[in-house]
């Protein structure tokens, strides 16, 4: 039973430490890949239910009647790239955080905000 | 030609965008993004015309029968979403340039140009298509050319704001593509228009309810929807002036689109309102989303994210409406859908006229700049009454089927309540009015003039615009009407 949906295992604990990830570091890199982690999961739950139980590769053969369905494999080609392109995305505005604030830690970076906000602040009241 | 609409409504920003890296001349790009635009909104002009004549348009892509290959489905609904983008895009850019040379360095303008034709494409082709998945690929092209387009803001906030929405951007398009993914395990289809036809087969399954949640939950997110709504008004505060009002007016539409798609269309009304407390759920949220926004509106020394957080209470208007489930309470969302995107352009466009003179956009310094810069605090001024739905403006035509369509239902505290919620966007727009026509001027600002032309001309179209469909109802509340209905048509 609990074999059978090993890769459905796989992929909830991958997605639940994915968004933990996210959620609980302060870390703006550690966010990125616990959402990279995240999203993998959910690349590795596409292409676990196109399996065809007994059916081969998608590749057209002789003497092979069953293949596993390849169309999830081509939406998730797709997801990857979307990976791919948020996680640059996401890492190079962390440079540009770290050339803005010098610092790439949560915390750090909203104390400043609020700095700023509250000496805008008395500004106007003075 | 006439065939291919529906492609090409998606076809034209998308070429153009590139195109935009080889022109070189700021001048020519910018004037080259507003023709793909403008020739974007002549398409959806002509699609409604189409649609509201002869019903529903189906396109095959690459001539791929529909469950098969890849549908777009132009419906009275869509027509309605492709018409708001493209026309606020459209006003929107021709102020762009003047907006830009003061918020973006003179060397990433060819940049912004391409992102926003992308982002105008990735919000189009969401609502043009009639695939699942596609929408997913959409969502990312206009999320991930947004996260940079905010990125480019001139204060640091900008990219922190930006990142911020990128995190939340992410989680909800993926919950959507889990959700998507969930469906197509139970029934072997992507098209949405035989995925409503398939879903209610196996509709009692644990599975269906969860694809059913995780779709929800995404579009949630990506709509700003009280509590999801954390990522919104620091992105709207600190993106560059024109990008502030392009997804102001559109970006929160084409997610509410989203919703009503999928609970209407895909999932079918039976499903999403009888198996699930979605009335209860959505309708407690937007009232309290209401509430909780405009009251922190009202408390906000910084005028953009003043209006942002009036963003969030507008989106709980339009769920309450959603949330009722009746064709008159989906007409009131719809019609808010299109005189919000009037409204907001309107006003956010005002607001990059403002920082174009003034530098910044803090309470403070709006001071007696009534007297100074008439034209551009009029604009905010109807924008405004607009908002807090005072008759002859479109806020009043949205109130108005919001109210009757609760009202019908019997539900009188629930409008009283709708009614209190205007009166808190009385309150911040007043803070406004007062500050900038009952203040003396500031001695740092005396030599602040009128916006230039440039900014007064879409400004105006809008502002026009505003009061026009606020007493010649036909277009907007005849299609949202039209569009309410065929939902329903299809659902019971």
């Amino acid at each position: 039973m609990l074999m059978d949906l090993f890769n459905h295992w796989v992929v909830i604990t991958l997605m639940m430490s994915g968004l933990y990830i996210v959620i609980a570091q302060g870390n703006l890199i550690k966010k990125i890949v616990g959402l990279a982690v995240f999203q993998t999961s959910v690349f590795i739950f596409y292409i676990s239910m196109a399996k065809v139980e007994g059916g081969t590769a998608p590749i057209l053969a002789d003497g092979i009647t069953q293949y596993s369905n390849p169309l999830p494999h081509v939406l998730i080609l797709t997801a990857i790239v979307v990976g791919i392109a948020t996680t640059a995305l996401g890492l190079s505005l962390v440079v540009r955080i770290k050339e803005a604030y010098g610092s790439i830690e949560e915390d750090e970076i909203q104390q400043q905000d609020n700095q700023a906000l509250s000496e805008s602040n008395l500004e106007k009241e003075a | 030609m006439i065939a291919h609409l529906p492609i090409l409504q998606v076809i034209i920003p998308l070429m153009a965008a590139p195109i935009c890296l080889m022109l070189k001349r700021t001048q020519l790009v910018w004037l080259f993004s507003i023709i793909a635009s403008g020739l974007a909104f002549a398409v959806s002009i002509l699609l409604l015309q189409q649609v509201m004549a002869s019903g529903v348009i189906s396109y095959e892509l690459g001539g791929w029968q529909a469950p098969w290959g890849i549908e777009y489905r132009i419906d009275k609904l869509n027509a309605f979403l492709l018409l708001i983008i493209s026309g606020i895009s459209t006003v929107v850019l021709f102020a762009a340039q003047t907006s830009l040379e003061k918020e973006i360095p003179k060397d990433k303008h060819i940049f912004f140009y391409v992102l926003y034709l992308l982002s105008l494409t990735g919000m189009l082709g969401i609502v043009a298509t009639g695939d699942a998945f596609n929408v997913f690929v959409f969502l990312e092209i206009s999320s991930l050319s947004a996260y940079a387009l905010i990125g480019m803001g001139n204060k640091r906030q900008a990219l922190w704001a930006s990142y911020q929405y990128l995190i939340m951007g992410t989680i909800g398009a993926t919950f959507i593509l889990i959700g998507i993914g969930l469906m197509y395990q139970m029934t072997g289809t992507l098209n949405m228009h035989d995925l409503s036809q398939r879903l209610p087969e196996v509709e009692q399954s644990r599975t269906v309810l969860a694809a059913f949640a995780f779709v929800i939950v995404g579009v949630c997110l990506k709509l700003a929807m009280f509590p999801l709504h954390l990522w919104l008004p620091n992105a709207y505060t600190y993106a560059p002036s024109i990008v502030t009002a392009f997804f102001a007016a559109t970006a929160t539409k084409v997610a509410v689109y989203l919703l009503i798609r999928f609970t209407f269309s895909v999932f079918g009304f039976s499903f999403s309102f009888t198996h699930i407390p979605l009335q209860t759920i959505f309708m407690a949220l937007g009232l309290v989303g209401i509430f909780v926004a405009s009251t922190s509106a009202i408390y906000q020394n910084n005028v953009k994210q003043l209006f942002a957080y009036s963003s969030i209470a507008q989106i709980g208007y339009m769920i309450v409406g959603f949330s009722l489930s009746t064709v008159t309470g989906l007409t009131a969302t719809l019609l808010h859908m299109f005189n919000h995107a009037l409204m907001k352009g309107a006003i956010f466009l005002a607001l990059a006229a403002v920082i174009y003179r003034v530098g910044n956009v803090e309470l403070n310094n709006l001071r007696g700049l009534g007297r100074q810069m008439p034209l551009t605090m009029a604009a905010i001024v109807i924008g405004g009454l607009s908002l807090i739905g005072v008759p002859l403006t479109v806020g009043f035509v949205s109130k108005w089927y919001l109210l009757m369509a609760l009202i019908e239902q019997g539900w009188w505290p629930i409008a009283v309540l709708i009614l209190l919620g205007s009166m808190l966007a009385v309150i911040y727009v007043w803070r406004i009015v007062e500050v900038a026509y009952f203040k003396e001027p500031l001695n740092k600002n005396s030599t602040i003039k009128e916006a230039p032309m440039s900014f007064l001309i879409p400004i105006w179209v809008l502002v026009i615009a505003n009061i026009y469909f606020g007493i010649d109802t036909r277009l907007s509340v005849g299609v949202a009407e039209a569009a309410a209905q065929s939902l329903f048509g299809v659902a019971l």
